[in-house]
């Protein structure tokens, strides 16, 4: 019955991220520029839902494996890394750097770094901290520091200028996206998409801990390093082709429990989803049409997903 | 058959589990006893896979468990923990049901459900399915756990601390179910117990332990006896025959003995 419930709560947000993005795409369209102004807002809803996809999956799957709600792979260095490949690119080879200016090969370099940088810390730091969560965690923030510090550090010694294009990567935006890469991403998240629905169940044994999910004929450790890979490539290639957008995962998973309130994946996976697509469709909306581009998307979403984490935090000490 | 061949553990430098051998019988309820700390759990995790070992192996009717597929490995061999806990929004229907993960993989059948209510009745949910299990009491909490192990219907089922947090209605339930699953069904049970006349009254065979050493094992009635007790435990136990079964009493023969007395000779011994 509570399951009857869910699935009314699916298609009420279905409907709703569907309305909404058909009012983004036809509102005041001006069909002298139809052909101009229509594709490029179909590739921008076309982005945020991959990127509200690949986001809302991967924050998911992690919290379920962590077995928490606050922490997620962007809060854990992730986002960091992602400047750190920029700033390393510039500080190196300048803004005028192949690396930076041609979007397939930025979109290459920042994805295989920040793969590798996740398969590290998850795999081997995992081993290593014999799965234990917390301790993981934290390693996790001290590098993401370490990285965002060592950032900072470099943006202080590269030319204004080559700051100035640093600076436009800080902070993720859907506007004129590559459209070549939002295939190619677009591919790979439903790739990811298809693995992750098609064993969703064994997502919620591994809800119940490692010893029920073992018991329960789950190979725990290979399905675990199986889906920290699908994280690594979720967040990697949605960083890649729009940049961060720090707690986004954060806001729209926690939405999602509060919402469906079970712990059942086949509603928290496909509702946390088209919650994300509607945050960054009412995001984007937000930007261009109220702010009329003076604020970022993504700063927003920062805004409002952070007080939301402090919330969290309050809540879960009170505990 | 079960054959544990010089298992050991280690925890840093502490060897928790000292080389133990021992063959669990099949078609037989097998007790551990033993104080606290003495490795029973640690020994039972192992011999159920979800901890690795040291040294040693784990033979499942002569093959060793390691090499077996995880996924058939729960159609045959069922384990509920000392203490589980979890923080989720779950009814007991819903968890009782992961008990059929092993074979149905989320997607329950006629079959499944029959299973299900089963294990239900058995333990006398049915006034609680729909309920969240963080609403529950300790006891009934308890029930629900073993419930979800029963549905899993395996031919070997390990049971650590069953009784926990249970009445005494409720324990001599589930131990009358156990023994039940073992007539009708030829399970295999492995349960560890501190109630040691439950343990008396209910197993065929006794495997004592003692800091990560198996002290004693064997058949029941060569257990149960005041001398091996005591060295185990540390303590004066006398053993009266009761209905044709062997009773350990841990109070004073003196009459009207009180039980300061008793503590009083415990201090002194
Ligand atoms: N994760 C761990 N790290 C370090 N030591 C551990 C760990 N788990 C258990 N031990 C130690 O191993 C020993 C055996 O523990 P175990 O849980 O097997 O005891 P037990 O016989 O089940 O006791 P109890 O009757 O209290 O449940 C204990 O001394 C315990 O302190
Ligand atoms: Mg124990």
């Amino acid at each position: 019955m509570h399951d009857k419930k869910n699935n009314r709560r699916l298609i009420i947000f279905a409907a709703a991220a569907l309305i909404i993005a058909g009012l983004y795409t036809f509102y005041q369209l001006n069909f002298d520029i139809l052909y101009y102004q229509l594709p490029s807002r179909l590739n921008r809803v076309a982005t945020m839902i991959i990127v509200g996809i690949a986001i809302a999956l991967s924050t998911v799957i992690f919290q379920t494996i962590t077995k928490n709600r606050i922490l997620t792979p962007s809060i854990m260095g992730l986002d960091s890394v992602y400047l750190f490949i920029q700033t390393v690119i510039v500080f190196v080879a300048g803004a005028r750097s192949p690396l930076i200016t041609n979007d397939n090969v930025n979109y290459l370099v920042s994805m295989i770094g920040l793969v590798i940088f996740t398969v590290f810390v998850f795999k081997y730091l995992f081993k290593m901290t014999g799965n234990h969560v917390f301790l993981l965690l934290l390693i996790g923030i001290i590098l993401g520091t370490f990285f965002s510090s060592l950032s900072t550090f470099m943006q202080m010694l590269i030319n204004p200028d080559d700051f100035l294009v640093l600076q436009s990567s800080m902070f993720a935006s859907f506007n004129a996206i590559n459209e070549q890469l939002l295939w190619i991403t677009a591919a790979i998240v439903l790739v990811m998409l298809l693995i992750v629905l098609k064993d969703f169940h064994s997502l919620d044994v591994i809800t119940l801990g490692r010893d029920h999910a073992i018991n329960l004929g789950v190979n725990y450790d290979r399905k675990v390093s199986q889906l920290l890979l699908i994280i690594a490539v979720l967040v990697s290639v949605s960083t890649a082709l729009v940049g961060p957008i720090m707690f986004l995962g954060l806001l729209v998973v926690n939405l999602a429990h509060e919402v469906f309130k079970t712990y059942k994946h086949r509603y928290l996976l496909i509702g946390s989803s088209l919650i994300a697509v509607i945050t960054l469709l009412v995001g984007q909306i937000l930007t261009q049409y109220v702010f009329n581009q003076a604020v970022e998307i993504s700063v927003i979403i920062n805004l409002v997903g952070g007080v939301y984490f402090i919330i969290l935090m309050l809540k879960e000490s009170r505990r | 058959m079960i054959d544990l061949k010089g298992i050991s553990k280690f925890y840093g430098q502490k060897k928790v589990v000292n080389d133990v051998s021992v063959s669990i019988a099949k078609g037989k309820v097998t007790s551990f006893i033993g104080p606290n700390g003495a490795g029973k759990s640690t020994v039972l995790s192992m011999v159920t896979r979800l901890l690795n070992h040291d040294s040693g192996e784990v033979l499942l009717e002569g093959k060793n468990i390691l090499n077996a597929p995880s996924d058939a490995l729960a159609k045959k061999i069922a384990i509920l923990k000392q203490s589980n806990n979890m923080d989720l929004k779950i009814t007991v229907r819903e968890l009782i049901s992961f008990g059929r993960f092993p074979y149905s993989k989320g997607r329950l059948t006629q079959k499944d459900n029959e299973i299900i209510d089963e294990a239900i009745s058995y333990m006398e949910l049915e006034d609680f399915e729909e309920r969240y299990i963080d609403e529950l009491s300790g006891g009934q909490r308890q029930r629900v756990y073993i419930a979800m192990t029963i549905a899993q219907d395996t031919e070997y089922i390990f049971l650590d601390e069953p009784l926990n947090n249970l009445d005494m209605k409720h324990s001599v339930q589930i131990m009358q179910i156990l023994r039940r699953l073992v007539r009708e069904r030829n399970k295999t049970i492995i349960i560890v117990i501190h109630d040691i006349n439950f343990a008396s009254c209910y197993s065929d065979n006794i495997v004592a332990m003692k800091d990560g050493k198996i002290a004693v094992s064997g058949k029941k009635d060569d257990v149960i006896k005041k001398e091996i007790l005591e060295d185990i435990y540390e303590m004066d136990i006398n053993i009266e025959c009761i209905y044709g079964q062997q009773i350990c009493v841990y109070f004073d023969e003196h009459e009207n003995a009180t039980v300061d007395d008793f503590i009083e000779d415990q201090a002194r011994a």
